[in-house]
């Protein structure tokens, strides 16, 4: 459970184009960290890489390392299908399977990887995952209707319970709030917090009160220039980087003041 | 030409009350007038014609189904006995067909169509889908012609294999009795020019149809989807039956009710290939095939007048059911798991 993740020197590309330069970072474990900057600077690709999710675009690549308790990732004989198993991701739109029911939703990845399961054990496994993502109360009577049938904020409950469902050590989230209300973006946020407990949770978001209020540290990512790769201007804990930034590029961006 | 158009909407405009002139209807839209005129007579002179047909089969077929059949044996339809004796064995040659067509077709069809939108290199992909493209417009003449002079010559070896090696299994069986020693033996179709070889060139024909389409809706998954499914850990085989597979069932369901609809039609190519006779079988590679309607009725209608011109039209009427029939399932089928669907 819940693994450490260091990024060394990573530059990532689609196809020509540079979209993210030179990131060093170290994601620790039981923490949530965030990621925040203005749009296009490289957030979700970054995020993507973690996983191995950005390689299924057509031409993209990474150079660099990325380190899962100190195995690389990128590494000769890493077969990506058994890295996202272990590092779970949620989408900023809720992709619930639309032909599956709420419980076949979330058993989804567990019926990928090991097919051997007894029918209460299934059944065991849906309800405490459906229990981790807060959706339990609302959903239990109603298993075998189908996912798309919830509203925005329960469909991305669900797709949490689908990521922890095969139990990973990490969970990626990009904008998982955006397209949500803030009472559903209030409950998704008490589950992020309870997440930590567990794994190691990534977060993309634009929403600095977010950041503030679920994140233990936080990095900063910017564009040099309009054209440039993206890049990490400043990592720290939370607290430092909303109170008190090295940089002046954070500080304007914390401040609401863009450079 | 407006004039003509009886608009309620226009007298409105009379009212006591002056109006605001920028908000007063324009009554001179000839052209939403011209359009709604033209897309209305469409539909309705559609409707006509069908309506037409439909009246054309059955008035016409009526004296062929009500009739009893002379016992002078000189028809087909006196031979069988009867007019049902005599369709029914059609329309079970026609269904036979196109089920093995369909057998063979829709998995092959399925297989290109997930090779070109989510395995091949897009390059591979585009000239191979313009080939595919090419191939649904090639006519049935043609596909007959080929079933006939290269298709069944070549099989015919194989053919023989089969009915020596697995005439076990009950569709490859061609022996007969000879003799009254018990002896067997083979009744082959000459040339290889048998019920196998029809459908193979039937699948032939719908492959291209099928391929075509459900490659768009492969196409079409939403990519949210597929990688949900990727970043669960799937391999690509597991992302195709988790996301693009479950996306495209109504799809494929339609898809295949096309090229079963072309199957059940076809003429030129069964007409050419098999030698078909008004007989129940589900032997594949004997002399004595079953017939499809439709080639039955471009065999004989030359030569047909009188009752005859009625039992063939009768028997178009058969076809034009059971092709009704497949159409309302496949419908029924789509409707019924709409709501797994993700259309809402
Ligand atoms: N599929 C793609 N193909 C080519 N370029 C891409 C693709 N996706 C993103 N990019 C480019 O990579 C850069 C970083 O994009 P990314 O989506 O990571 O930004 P982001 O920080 O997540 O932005 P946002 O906050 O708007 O989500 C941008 O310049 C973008 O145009
Ligand atoms: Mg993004």
């Amino acid at each position: 459970m819940a693994k450490r993740i260091e990024i060394k020197d990573l530059d990532i590309f689609y196809g020509k184009f540079q979209a993210v330069k030179g990131v060093d970072m170290t994601i620790e474990p039981r923490a949530v960290t965030a990621f925040i900057g203005s749009s296009g600077c490289g957030k979700s690709t970054v995020l993507r890489s973690l996983n191995r999710m950005h390689e299924v675009i057509d031409g993209a690549y990474v150079d660099g390392e990325v380190l899962l308790d100190g195995t690389n990732l990128y590494g000769p004989n890493v077969d990506p299908v058994r890295v996202r198993r272990q590092i779970g991701m949620v989408f900023q739109r809720p992709n619930p399977f639309p032909t599956m029911s709420i419980k076949e939703n979330v058993l989804a990845g567990v019926r990928l990887n090991n097919a051997r399961m007894s029918g209460s054990e299934m059944d065991e496994l849906a309800e405490k995952s459906l229990r981790g993502a807060n959706l339990w109360e609302e959903v239990k009577d109603r298993l075998d209707r189908p996912g798309s049938g919830l509203s925005g904020g329960q469909q991305q409950r669900l797709c949490i319970a689908r990521a922890i469902a095969i139990s990973p050590d990490v969970i990626l989230m990009d904008e998982p709030c955006s397209a949500l209300d803030p009472i559903s973006t209030l409950a998704i946020e008490d589950l992020i917090k309870d997440l930590k407990e567990d794994y190691t949770v990534v977060i993309v978001t634009h929403n600095m009160q977010q950041a503030a209020r679920v994140s233990d540290s936080t990095a900063f990512f910017n564009l040099k220039a309009q054209g440039q790769p993206g890049e990490l201007i400043e990592y720290g804990s939370t607290e430092k980087i909303f109170h008190n930034p090295d940089q002046k590029a954070t500080e304007d961006y914390i401040t609401g003041r863009f450079g | 030409m407006s004039a003509q158009a009886p608009s309620s909407d226009k007298e409105r405009t009379t009212s006591s009350e002056p109006l605001d002139s920028s908000l007063v209807r324009d009554s001179k839209r000839y052209g939403d007038t011209l359009f709604s005129g033209i897309s209305t007579g469409s539909a309705l002179m559609i409707f006509v014609i069908l309506a037409a047909v439909a009246t054309f089969l059955t008035t016409q077929a009526i004296p062929a189904v009500t009739r009893e059949p002379g016992p002078t044996g000189l028809t087909a339809v006196e031979t069988a006995g009867g007019f049902w004796q005599w369709v029914l064995p059609l329309a079970f040659g026609t269904v036979w067909a196109s089920v093995l067509a369909m057998l063979m077709a829709v998995p092959l069809a399925i297989g290109i169509a997930l090779f070109l939108s989510h395995y091949a290199p897009k390059r591979v992909a585009k000239t191979f889908g313009y080939i595919v493209d090419l191939l649904a417009a090639v006519p049935s003449v043609v596909f007959g012609l080929w079933g006939v002079t290269v298709l069944a010559p070549a099989l015919d070896p194989f053919y023989r294999w089969l009915n020596d090696n697995l005439s076990w299994i009950y569709f490859f069986n061609a022996w007969v009795p000879y003799g009254d020693g018990g002896d067997l033996r083979p009744n082959l179709a000459a040339g290889g020019q048998n019920m196998l070889t029809a459908a193979m060139v039937l699948a032939l024909m719908v492959i291209p149809i099928i391929t075509a389409l459900t490659r768009e809706v492969f196409l079409q998954t939403p990519r949210l989807h597929e990688e949900a499914s990727l970043a669960l850990g799937a391999t690509r085989w597991e992302m195709i039956r988790q996301a693009v597979l479950p996306f495209g069932t109504s799809g494929i369901i339609s898809s295949s009710m096309l090229g079963l609809g072309r199957a059940l039609g076809e003429t030129m190519a069964v007409a050419m290939i098999l030698p078909g006779k008004v007989l129940i079988s589900f032997k594949l590679l004997t002399f004595d095939n079953p017939n499809t309607i439709a080639a039955y009725i471009a065999q004989n209608f030359p030569e047909a007048e009188g009752d005859g011109n009625h039992q063939l039209i009768a028997a178009g009427l058969v076809l034009f059911v059971i092709t009704l029939v497949v159409n309302m399932v496949a419908r029924a089928i789509i409707h019924s798991r709409r709501e797994f669907s993700g259309a809402n």
